[in-house]
């Protein structure tokens, strides 16, 4: 299990700013602060079922993160039978942080940024439960 | 299923491990904010598989460019699987070839010579787009 990772898989939510905010927490986890013990997979080609993606996903636990109740990341990894550890959708995370209002796709604002933070952190705690369980 | 007029859907691949993947991700966005708003529409791929008919009927509806950032062509191929052939593929990969001064290392914020070749890849993706509807005009 040395080489055991967390794969975050954030949905690709081109359509909505909450897309890019699940992207931004992913890359702040995956680059800085979890970087030696996760990475990502590109969620277009777990959906186009290519053999190196669904090995990653299912030799690895996962985490979706999605930014709507589509659920895009969790039901690919879900369809990929994947190993689904958890899952975090940013809209119940922006439920509990009603005062931010995150805009942009292109580029986020502050309060995207702030809430991708939020989510980051989260993720970071999670990343080392999950990891703790599988020892 | 008629063919919506007036409209061309954009498919990207967002690819999320790769900085072309963003590349593709930003160019798109940049065609549907800045360059071609009124005549482009979007979808994300992954939701061919998570939604329902109404999603996957978007290549039927609308005629669709792909958007890949490597030569895997998610984008293409996961349109084409799910939807519909697309009309065109845009291969950021491809079009980097044309700019090598233009450098890509970023998969979260785009540097301004990333965002430079990000504005390059819309600028082909506007340019199919008026090609696709001059043809439909034209039909």
């Amino acid at each position: 299990m040395e080489n055991l990772k967390v794969v975050v898989v954030p949905c690709s939510g081109i359509g909505k700013s909450l897309g890019t905010v699940g992207r931004a927490a992913t890359y702040k986890v995956i680059e800085r602060m979890k970087p030696e013990k996760t990475r990502t997979v590109c969620l277009a080609l777990l959906t186009m079922g290519d053999a190196d993606a669904l090995r990653l996903v299912r030799e690895n636990p996962c985490i979706a993160v999605d930014g709507c109740p589509a659920l895009c990341s969790k039901k690919n990894i879900e369809a990929s039978m994947g190993n689904l550890a958890h899952n975090i959708i940013v809209t119940d995370v922006l439920r509990k942080n009603r005062s931010l209002k995150p805009e942009g796709v292109i580029e986020l604002n502050d309060q995207g940024d702030k809430l991708a933070e939020i989510i980051a952190r989260a993720l970071s705690e999670k990343v080392d439960e999950i990891l703790h369980k599988e020892k | 299923m008629p063919l919506a007029t007036g409209k061309v859907g954009i498919i990207c691949c967002s690819g999320e491990d790769l900085p072309e993947g963003t590349i593709s991700r930003v160019a798109t966005r940049l065609v549907l904010e800045k360059l071609r708003p009124d005549q482009t529409v979007t979808l994300c791929l992954p939701l061919f598989l998570a939604g329902g008919e109404d999603e996957r009927a978007f290549a039927r509806v609308f005629p669709t460019i792909a958007v890949d950032g490597c030569s895997k062509k998610c984008a293409e191929a996961g349109t084409k699987k799910f939807s519909g052939r697309p009309v065109a593929t845009i291969l950021v990969s491809e079009v980097m070839k044309k700019y090598p001064h233009l450098k890509v290392k970023s998969r979260e914020k785009l540097e301004p010579q990333e965002m430079e070749l990000a504005m390059k890849v819309a600028e082909e993706i506007a340019k199919k787009v008026d090609e696709i509807l001059c043809k439909t005009a034209k039909k």
